[in-house]
């Protein structure tokens, strides 16, 4: 059967070939004949009223096309974007609900609000179009911080959703916390923020649509996490477009990250003015446009209590946050730092009592929702924060105090306070195994060798756990969710045993095409290399949710692992009636259908081209062909967890914050690809080591402007900030994934922000700091240094 | 009004009429079909665009059109193990061993700047190569093993000149 490359094993991947010969397919990179260029014209004002706007210039300017407004949507009457997911209060008042329409109608509510599409033949005639729109505004006082904006006075941005506030949610018992309070010995409390930031994957958005009026049905190219779900949101709900007659492709996506994963109102607007002007419209992002149009990730302000009895065990947990929606509500937005975030407050420990209140409020920005880890990293970054906070102020070591606390690998199932049952787990474990990997017991010397430089060395720790793999789809629904959470896949085997799947995952960096073609290499024992995965065209793929929340190889995976054991069962029947035995008897094994006990045996290619060529085939109890599909919908979440480990120096001179070391310790579960596990830690692990050290979305109060918004004022991570990372798995088996797989995508990014901030304090504690807010900048490290209350000096 | 220029791209002469305005990114996308070349950011800060100007790593999203002629250029679709050979560069093997990208945008710029940092200085430490690549920007990687990939594709090419 050839090159048979199982679980466990690091082949090369499959999807590497063209894109290091710069043979990949970007949305960017595609031509339509007869295709034109579309540009958006966005607002410059965080708020205003909308007056109007004159088109006449624009459409006399060379080459223009067209140029629609908001009037024309409403004219047309289509439907604003959805949001997919609809929570409630305490007593069950569904949240405030605003439309928010494709190009903006009567008001604009942040930088970057969509006003008009020019289209034209060439790019730079739509910008020179777009540069002669007039568009009246009356420009009104912005509000961008969520404290601000709760505050009675501030500028209002929908006239029915008073205070700003969308939905006053909450999670767990409250009367059992305050009793826990009541009792407790000690009782650390700590203010923070989870700074606003911006996702930045490095391909821009883009998008191409085309009408075809012949077969009356519409294509969109984009760059999108999940396009059957674009299809479903934008043709159903926003275009009114039958899914038959509408296709949407994401090809080859230059990274996600969360950002990718909602339908954004670019995707309606290109495929609704693409009928309007019957030619192809192609619509490519700047950078500096993803800044004011990607959807933002975090920005939460929150205070939280930790209540411990005498020997440092949590008796309680209470968290307030107030969590920024931006200006409208996005596909998942506020999903993310209400579902996604209370229930994970348990962390990896014990704590019999949590209550979270989360304020979800509206202000001027682009509208916020999932990137990478989304909600989980809040929740994991204001426990572990706390946890420090506890340790420092009883005087326990920062080990210790987790220890005492943690949920032991024996005590697994384990049933939270807060809604979620962890399945599997042993956060001891990953500690221990983090502790030795990052030679903790010999910091102090490196600690002293930093002194005498005059440098303040510190260790952080991270101990978390994170629920991925988003669903089962009932349980989401009675969260608010308003889709299903399950996944497809479809086995095809060919008349020559060579193998197609079509998963309705999304490929963007992940290697899908090499760690799914290594399950089906395993399970039917075919070739390694006969096996192709196609993803990202709702033509070619019956449906799928598509990849975020870590659920592609859990949800997914499990959706084909299931898919191949059709097949596999269907293959014994064939088998069966060509060996002249009972089905019964049958065993497949090493890509072999045999009788069992006997040496009659037949090939996977073999019966594979019996199912295609049945001359002699059971056509009277099975039909001919072998391709089998699968949804899948899980029973729980699945539970990664683990520890990390962050060594920092601080240079007191400059307030420089340098990162060391890193050591990750992980439990994903199942590993299938171990290099392709390794490398989805290390991005991980860097996407928070840029929300603790670097990055921040930065607005200015009151004018509403986006000031960090290109590459030069937003300070991505490059090669020469980090360290060498040490990452390891210690798994424990999920226990209801097939596979036993947890997911891997966002555990570096959830672990990480919290290690380095607790590295950071660690290294400054001597000096009275008992937090720092992210990102750890110099010039917030060097602010620190001077208003410290003992004199900077090395030890 | 264009202009026509005349260079060596990728082993081959081409000469081509571009407005004035052009940048080299553009042409070669849009003009020669040549898609391998990346645009992500209006900053030059990115580096999926690199390309090599008579043997140097240039940023093409900064360089106009009209500045190549008379030049040789070489992108990502012309980088081979050596010329008119059909088998990868050793830089671009490495980076298959190694695991040295993931979604792919970055990674045509990345090779193009590590073939010109282990060309420009043969015996590359780590140092070296984060400080070189720091003009160049990794979402997806982490760098961890993009770093490996550029030091064992140096001691690769370091190899073969020695053979």
């Amino acid at each position: 059967m050839g090159n048979v490359i199982g679980i466990g094993a690091s082949p090369k991947r499959k999807e590497d070939q063209r894109f290091l010969t710069g043979r990949g397919n970007y949305v960017s990179d595609i031509k339509r004949p007869g295709m034109t260029a579309g540009v958006f014209v966005r607002s410059p004002h965080g708020h205003a009223i909308l007056r109007g706007v004159d088109k006449s210039a624009a459409l006399a300017s060379p080459g223009v096309i067209a140029v629609l407004t908001g009037d024309d949507v409403k004219t047309d009457g289509l439907g604003s974007l959805p949001c997919g997911w609809g929570i409630s209060d305490a007593k069950g008042v569904p949240m405030k609900e605003p439309p928010f329409p494709m190009l903006a109608q009567g008001k604009v509510r942040f930088v970057g609000d969509m006003v008009a599409f020019v289209i034209a033949d060439t790019p730079e005639q739509a910008n020179a179009a777009a540069e002669l729109l007039t568009v009246d505004y009356e420009v009104l006082p912005s509000v961008v911080g969520v404290l601000e904006a709760v505050r009675p006075g501030a500028p209002q941005l929908f006239d029915d959703v008073p205070n700003n506030i969308c939905c006053d949610w909450e999670l767990g018992d409250k009367a059992a916390v305050e009793t826990a309070f009541r009792k407790a010995a000690h009782v650390a409390k700590l203010s923070l923020v989870n700074n606003r930031l911006i996702g930045n994957p490095m391909e821009p958005r883009a998008a191409i649509a085309e009408y075809e009026p012949g077969t009356d049905r519409f294509t969109l190219w984009t760059t999108s996490q999940f396009p059957h779900v674009v299809r479903f949101l934008m043709g159903a709900l926003v275009l009114n477009i039958p899914q038959h007659k509408l296709r949407v492709v994401a090809p080859d996506v230059g990274g996600g990250f969360g950002v990718k994963q909602f339908h954004y109102g670019e995707e309606a607007v290109i495929t609704w003015a693409a009928k309007r002007v019957m030619r192809p419209i192609k619509w490519v992002a700047s950078r500096s446009e993803g800044y004011v149009s990607d959807r933002h990730g975090r920005d939460h302000v929150t205070e939280a209590e930790l209540a411990l009895d005498e020997t440092g065990k949590f008796l309680a947990f209470r968290v307030n946050t107030l969590a920024n929606m931006g200006g409208y509500l996005s596909t998942f937005g506020p999903n993310i730092p209400t579902n996604l975030y209370g229930p994970l407050l348990g962390g990896v420990y014990t704590t019999p009592a949590i209550y979270c209140n989360v304020k979800v409020v509206f202000t001027n920005t682009v509208p916020v929702d999932a990137y990478r880890g989304a909600g989980r990293p809040e929740a994991t970054f204001v426990l572990e924060r706390i946890v420090d906070v506890a340790a420092s102020e009883m005087g326990i070591d920062r080990v210790e105090i987790r220890r005492r606390n943690m949920i032991p690998k024996e005590a697994y199932p384990y049933q939270t306070p807060v809604l979620v049952q962890y399945d599997s787990g042993d956060p001891m474990g990953c500690l221990d195994g983090a502790l030795i990997a990052a030679d903790v017991k010999n910091f102090g010397i490196r600690k002293a060798a930093s002194a005498s430089k005059g440098k303040f060395r510190g260790l952080g720790y991270s101990t978390y756990v994170e629920a991925c793999g988003l669903a089962p789809s009932r349980f989401a629904g009675r969260l608010g969710a308003r889709g299903g959470l399950y996944e497809s896949a479809t086995v095809r085997v060919h008349p020559t045993g060579q193998v197609t799947v079509m998963i309705g995952t999304h490929n963007h960096g992940q290697g899908h095409e090499t760690t799914f073609a290594q399950i089906v290499s395993e399970k039917l024992g075919v070739s390694f290399e006969n096996v192709d995965i196609v993803f990202g065209d709702t033509d070619r793929v019956q449906f799928g949710m598509g990849t975020y929340g870590s659920r592609s190889l859990v949800v997914g995976g499990a959706a084909l692992s299931k898919a191949t054991d059709k097949v596999v069962a269907k293959g014994k029947k064939i088998a069966a009636h060509l060996l002249e035995a009972s089905e019964v008897d049958i065993q497949f094994e090493a890509g072999n259908f045999s009788v069992a006990g006997t040496d009659r045996i037949k090939s996977f290619e073999e019966i594979a081209g019996a199912a295609y060529v049945p001359h002699n085939y059971p056509l009277e109890v099975l039909e001919p062909g072998l391709e089998e599909q699968a949804y899948y919908d899980p029973v729980n979440f699945t539970y990664p967890g683990g520890c990390h480990i962050a060594e920092v120096e601080v240079d007191p001179e400059t307030g420089t914050v340098t990162l060391v070391n890193y050591t990750a310790v992980d439990d994903v579960g199942t590993v299938i690809n171990p290099m392709i596990v390794e490398g989805q830690l290390h991005g991980g692990i860097v996407q928070g080591v840029g929300q603790a050290l670097f990055e921040s979305a930065v607005y200015d109060e009151g004018s509403g402007q986006l000031l960090s918004g290109s590459l030069m004022d937003y300070c991505m991570p490059r090669a020469d900030h980090m360290p060498m990372m040490k990452v390891a798995t210690h798994s424990t088996l999920c226990t209801h994934t097939p596979m036993g797989v947890k997911g891997c995508g966002e555990v570096g990014t959830i672990g990480s922000p919290a290690a380095v901030i607790n590295a950071v304090v660690d290294a400054l504690s001597h000096l009275g700091v008992t937090h720092v807010d992210m990102p750890a900048t110099p010039n917030r490290i060097w602010r620190l240094l001077q208003n410290a209350s003992l004199p900077v000096a090395a030890e | 009004m264009t202009v026509q220029i005349s260079f060596t791209l990728n082993d081959r002469p081409t000469t081509v009429d571009v407005e004035p305005a052009t940048l080299v990114a553009e042409l070669l996308r849009e003009q020669l079909n040549l898609t391998g070349t990346h645009i992500g950011c209006d900053t030059s800060q990115c580096g999926a665009c690199v390309v090599h100007l008579d043997g140097l790593p240039v940023k093409s999203c900064t360089l106009l059109a009209p500045a190549l002629d008379g030049a040789t250029l070489l992108t990502i679709e012309g980088l081979r193990s050596e010329p008119g050979s059909n088998r990868m560069h050793p830089m671009q093997e490495a980076f298959r061993e190694h695991h040295g990208l993931q979604c792919g945008f970055c990674t045509p710029g990345m090779l193009m700047t590590a073939v010109a940092l282990a060309t420009e200085k043969p015996t590359l430490t780590e140092a070296d190569v984060r400080h070189g690549l720091e003009g160049n920007i990794c979402r997806c990687t982490g760098y961890q093993n993009i770093v490996v990939s550029v030091m064992a594709g140096a001691a690769a090419m370091n190899a073969a000149k020695g053979e």
